[in-house]
């Protein structure tokens, strides 16, 4: 296949930034889309020029680090896929492909398709776990059963990469499904229902804080969403929220 | 100036050991910990879970990772489980069968009171990540569920779909988070170690890199522990992610930390096969599919043959025409054996000409007989006792749907083809380093204040890491055992007070990282970073990998040195130093690979026996299996650097076993 990549180039977090033309060739139908930057990167390479910064690392779809925004969608055409895992198949030959950064006031470019998604981790970092000790002396891991049908919900909501897809896609830069998926999987769980209130209010609080818009629910996030996160983890948020809002003491 | 190897293993009987030395071993009371500083690099499984303890325990920590958030270190990627000694199935398990299997598994190669610690602290785990909120696969009755893995006859393993790795790593991340907003971990994000720095013969800092500036920044702590993961990726390819490297472990190697047994690798049997030479990574598909898949080839070369050259289909061979060469060779654990012998299988039958794919390394694993074995099981619970065979297949493929859904997702959208219709195909890939930095029985190398914990290690899975262990290591290391351990040291460091990184020893380290980047960014050669690598991971996948041999083995140290010279001589690396450059980055990880792979090659020579992952061809029993030399080699090969890959010292910690009789390990 021959391409023409249209990629956005940006020196650092100060630089304007532009997009570049490039034309690549001899590209298989079964390499992945990494596979072919890396081929982009190489030619560059080879001409003394500077490859293409983006973020990547296991390349097979978990770790949540890949984050190309790929003809106007977040990871590219394809559902329940990150970049890493959308192959060159899903393109034909001729093609021109534009490729830019996951753009959102709350994540800011630091170089050309890397963006900074730090806020993600302060939105965690303000509620989302069970405050309990690493020491071990719990009590036993089956002394409290969880309906499987909880215990499955909550699951679907953990399997959520942190990506930030959802955001990028958003008319509203709202992350709202990436904080709803921690709400729910914690609020589905007993061990997570001890401090279900305080939780909701603090990570929406650094949300709000963040710059992140809210859900007007046009659910581009869930179609979007490598792991299939559900629009129902937001309904499901609003409803701790309010409680929350009304019941708390804080 | 050489160190002699002491494990400081406490004596006594080996059930006791654990409980008798936490008894014993010194404290740190809390308002002295206060004052302590711990640098933990590294936030997978084994480096997240010490970095919240010991926060929790009140030591101030800076953690360290090179990704943009902790959650993606590549713990992440762990799919198929973690075990534990807890008898849910009530099965006859128990820390001392989790102990044997695991000491077995490894070929008796690793040291039996770590492996002892490791079953005994097991159960911990499993009720420690419930009470964090990981949610694991349940049975209706709302208990945990588990499955069985391979080198086992008892199901232990606990797991979330094929996503374990990731529930537990975000476990440890919760933990992180909540000592992160605390302000008792302060967390570096982008930051990469490249240097110890090491004072008076203790660990007293590391030299990091601000990977989006670029800047050398220097951080002081009482004690560093490295929880940065394996070095597959000397293979080039793995299915490591594309940044795990072996560099921390490496510069704590050159600064006096001896690394152990650094052959002792595991290829997983279950990978996607390659498709090209662009090829980046490989994926793997999670043991757990051995539960249900069954692994054959074509038994008539004809109908390989016909296979590859795409005249026929899997689904066109008869049963009887296939050979499930697992199940023939090994029938008590069958298509369940441990992994380093299911990929020698693989091997095996793919040299002889059977492979099933273009390249002619692929074997098949077939979903159709439990589909089908499932579907009847469906079919009589909803009272369809005359269900066609459709019917049946498509109950049947909803169960395994449900098993192992987001895996056979994953290999559709790789391959482009449909597991439930047609056999997946695998092929062997480097996935595990079970050598790693010696540590003694507190998880310290031999530097002073120089802790290794999780796969960085060498110490739980001697030659071979049975399946759903290494999550296991990883939070045990990090949860349960170096919280104890690390204050033994640290008793002594109370008194010390801040540490300034205005001295000697740092200026000395920033100025070698400093000269080492510069040297690459004015290099000017004419060839990429990744270039080199892929020479080095083609030499050593040939002559060092899944069977070795003497004269391959001299062959790949004389190459792996003039790939080094040829590195250094025309690598390009484009950029510049202060700011943010991936290529600098590889550079430096690639770089010291190829130091690395050379010792890799010298253990694997030096190692005249066949043990676990480690086969050498000179050495097997007349069926082809490994043959270990008890005599000879039951110690572990701590190597100790003197300036040279080629020419490190070799000290041996001799293995003595006192709760497991040394076996020729059969699995048929």
């Amino acid at each position: 296949m021959k391409l023409t990549l249209k990629v956005w180039r940006q020196k650092n977090s100060d630089d304007k930034g532009k997009i570049e033309t490039y034309n690549v060739d001899n590209i298989s139908e079964h390499m992945s889309f990494l596979e072919m930057m890396d081929v982009l990167n190489e030619q560059l390479i080879a001409e003394g020029k500077e490859p293409v910064a983006f973020d990547h690392d296991c390349r097979e779809g978990i770790c949540g680090m890949c984050s190309m925004f790929i003809n106007g969608e977040p990871h590219g055409p394809g559902k329940g896929i990150t970049t890493c895992q959308l192959h060159m198949r899903s393109f034909n030959d001729g093609d021109t492909i534009y490729i830019e950064p996951f753009r959102s006031r709350g994540f800011p470019v630091i170089k050309d398709l890397i963006v900074d998604r730090s806020a993600f981790d302060r939105i965690q970092q303000a509620g989302g776990y069970i405050s309990i000790n690493t020491s071990g002396n719990t009590i036993d891991a089956n002394a409290t059963p969880i309906p499987k049908d909880d215990a499955d919900k909550a699951f679907d909501a953990a399997t959520c990469i942190g990506c930030g897809a959802c955001v990028a896609t958003c008319k509203n830069s709202s992350a709202m499904l990436f904080i709803s998926a921690k709400v729910s999987q914690l609020a589905l769980l007993p061990q997570g229902k001890v401090e279900a209130k305080e939780r909701v209010l603090a990570m929406v609080e650094q949300m709000d804080k963040e710059g992140f818009g809210n859900c007007s629910n046009t659910g581009a996030c869930e179609v979007e969403c490598p792991k299939g996160i559900s629009l129902e983890n937001i309904a499901r948020l609003n409803r701790e929220f309010l409680d929350a809002s009304i019941t708390s003491d804080k | 100036m050489s160190k002699e190897l002491n494990s400081k293993v406490p004596t006594g009987q080996l059930k006791d050991l654990w409980t008798a030395h936490k008894d014993h071993i010194g404290l740190v009371n809390p308002a002295n910990r206060r004052n302590i500083d711990i640098i933990v690099v590294g936030t997978g499984l084994a480096g997240g879970s010490a970095s919240a303890s010991l926060a929790e325990m009140g030591y101030n920590v800076k953690a360290f990772c090179f990704q943009d958030s902790p959650r993606r270190a590549h713990s992440i990627a762990a799919q198929g489980g973690i075990n534990a000694a807890k008898n849910y199935q009530n099965d006859g398990d128990s820390v001392y069968r989790l102990f044997y299997d695991t000491e077995k598994g490894g070929d008796y190669r690793s040291r039996e009171e770590n492996t002892y610690r490791l079953a005994e602290v097991s159960a911990n785990i499993i009720d420690q990540c419930v009470a964090q909120g990981v949610p694991f696969a349940r049975e209706y009755g709302g208990l945990l569920d588990n499955r069985s893995f391979g080198g086992v006859q008892v199901s232990r393993t606990f797991y979330a779909k094929g996503q374990t790795g990731q529930q537990l790593l975000l476990g440890a991340y919760s933990a992180m988070n909540r000592q992160i907003a605390k302000g008792k971990i302060t967390m570096y994000n982008r930051h990469e170690m490249l240097e110890l720095v090491v004072v008076d013969g203790k660990a007293r800092g590391i030299i990091a890199r601000n990977l989006v500036t670029g800047k050398l920044e220097r951080h002081s702590a009482h004690a560093v522990v490295l929880g940065t993961g394996g070095y597959g990726n000397v293979f080039f390819l793995s299915t490591n992610a594309m940044g795990s490297n072996a560099s921390a472990a490496w510069r704590a190697h050159k600064k006096g930390a001896y690394f152990a047994n650094p052959c002792y690798t595991q290829i997983h049997p279950t990978c996607i096969p390659r498709s090209g030479d662009y090829q980046s990574k490989l994926t793997l598909m999670s043991e757990s599919l051995r539960n249900d898949g069954r692994i054959w080839v074509p038994k008539n070369m004809e109908d390989a043959v016909a296979i590859r050259e795409g005249r026929l289909k899997p689904t066109d061979i008869k049963p009887e025409d296939r050979d499930y060469y697992l199940e023939r060779r090994y029938p008590a654990f069958g298509n369940l054996v441990p992994r380093d012998v299911a990929s020698r299988a693989a091997k095996e039958r793919c040299d002889a000409g059977y492979g099933v794919n273009k390249t002619g390394e692929a074997v098949y694993l077939d979903f159709s007989s439990a589909i089908m074995r499932y579907g009847k099981e469906q079919a009589n619970l909803h009272h369809e006792y005359d269900a066609s065979d459709d019917r049946i297949r498509e109950l049947g493929e909803k169960i395994v749907e449900a098993k192992y859904g987001n895996l056979f997702q994953m290999y559709e959208k790789i391959v482009d083809q449909n597991p439930y219709k047609t056999p997946m195909m695998i092929y062997p890939a480097v996935h595990y380093t079970m050598g790693g930095l010696w540590v003694d029985y507190n998880l310290m190398t031999t530097i002073d204040g120089c802790y290794c914990i999780g796969e960085a290690n060498f110490s739980d899975h001697g030659a071979n890491r049975l399946g759903a262990s290494a999550l296991m290591q990883g939070l045990a290391d990090g949860y349960f055992v170096l919280p104890y351990t690390i204050g033994d040291y640290l008793q002594h460091e109370i008194r010390t007070g801040k540490i300034s990184t205005e001295t000697p020893e740092f200026d000395e380290a920033e100025k070698n990282v400093k000269e080492r980047l510069e040297f690459f960014i004015n290099n000017k050669g004419t060839k990429s970073v990744d270039h080199f690598h892929r020479l080095l991971g083609k030499i050593m996948w040939d002559n060092v990998g899944m069977a070795r041999n003497e004269a391959g083995l001299k062959e790949a140290i004389v190459e792996i040195k003039r790939i080094r010279e040829e590195f250094y001589k025309d690598v390009f690396v484009p950029g510049e130093m202060n700011e943010m450059n991936p290529e600098l980055e590889k550079a430096t990880r690639v770089a010291d690979f190829m130091e690395l792979a050379e010792l890799f090659a010298v253990d694997a020579l030096h190692r005249t026996e066949s043990c676990g992952g480690h086969f050498r061809e000179e050495s097997q029993t007349e069926e082809g299996e490994a043959l270990r030399d008890d005599k000879n080699f039951a110690y572990v090969a701590a190597w100790e650097w003197t300036g040279n890959p080629g020419e490190a010292v070799l000290h041996k910690e001799k293995l003595e076993f006192k709760g497991i009789e040394l076996k020729q390990r059969s699995y048929k």
